[in-house]
């Protein structure tokens, strides 16, 4: 990969860190707050169902950490396991699309 | 951290930067392995409320809740190393770094803090 594409990464991987760090801080405040008084499947839905908020920061969360995460295990990949190449930047796409495929799924789920 | 580690493979093994990079490192691969397991515990709810609460119920075990609350602390410990080096990288702050991860550390625990006494 090109020095141009990997400052490219570099870059993205800051700028989905940032929007992660406040969807992460949010996130620990509202598991702090749900969880008081246990878990119902009625209190979630209660939140998330019909609410376009909730489901714009979530989808928005989403896409954040599939663009987050296989960056970072990119890096790992190539500094630890010395993995380089065509296959890597593959992989690392595939992890990238499962990702937010799987995440998308359940915000559509707890949405409508 | 990635220019001095030029040299080795494992930089200044033992400062506290390296452990900052290692805690980084291990929180953000577990996360990443958990989220497939995350969302496909959340898309039980596409099949209703009933199996979003057969889940719940199963999570309900000790065991699952000690993991939750191993979740927590990696999620605040990624969240909290992620901005001190957002901070490292984009703040002119080189010269306080003990000064950031002694914040950093002190968030964390203040997130497990919050996340254990919300469980008691």
């Amino acid at each position: 990969m090109s020095a141009r594409a990997e400052t490219g990464l570099w870059l993205t991987q800051r700028v989905s860190a940032a929007v992660l760090a406040l969807c992460v801080a949010a996130h620990l405040v509202t598991i702090v707050l749900a969880v008081q008084g246990g878990l119902s499947a009625a209190e979630i839905l209660g939140r998330t169902r019909g609410s376009a908020a909730w489901a714009a920061f979530y989808a928005t969360f989403v896409l954040a950490a599939a663009i987050h995460a296989p960056i970072g295990l990119r890096t790992v990949a190539r500094e630890t396991l010395g993995w380089r190449g065509p296959t890597l930047e593959a992989a690392a796409a595939a992890v990238g699309v499962a990702l937010a495929a799987m995440g998308w799924r359940a915000v559509a789920g707890l949405f409508a | 951290m990635r220019a001095a580690g030029a040299a080795s493979r494992w930089p200044a093994r033992g400062h506290a930067g390296f452990w900052a990079f290692a805690a980084h490192r291990v929180s953000g691969v577990a996360l990443t392995l958990f989220l497939p397991a995350h969302f496909w515990a959340l898309g039980q709810a596409i099949r209703g409320e009933a199996a979003l609460d057969g889940f719940l119920h199963w999570a309900e075990r000790p065991s699952v809740k000690a993991a939750e609350f191993a979740l927590v602390i990696l999620l605040a410990t990624h969240l909290t190393g992620g901005l001190r080096l957002l901070a490292l990288e984009f703040l002119p702050w080189s010269d306080r770094q003990k000064t950031v991860l002694a914040l950093a550390a002190g968030a964390t625990l203040a997130v497990a803090l919050a996340f254990l006494l919300s469980l008691v």
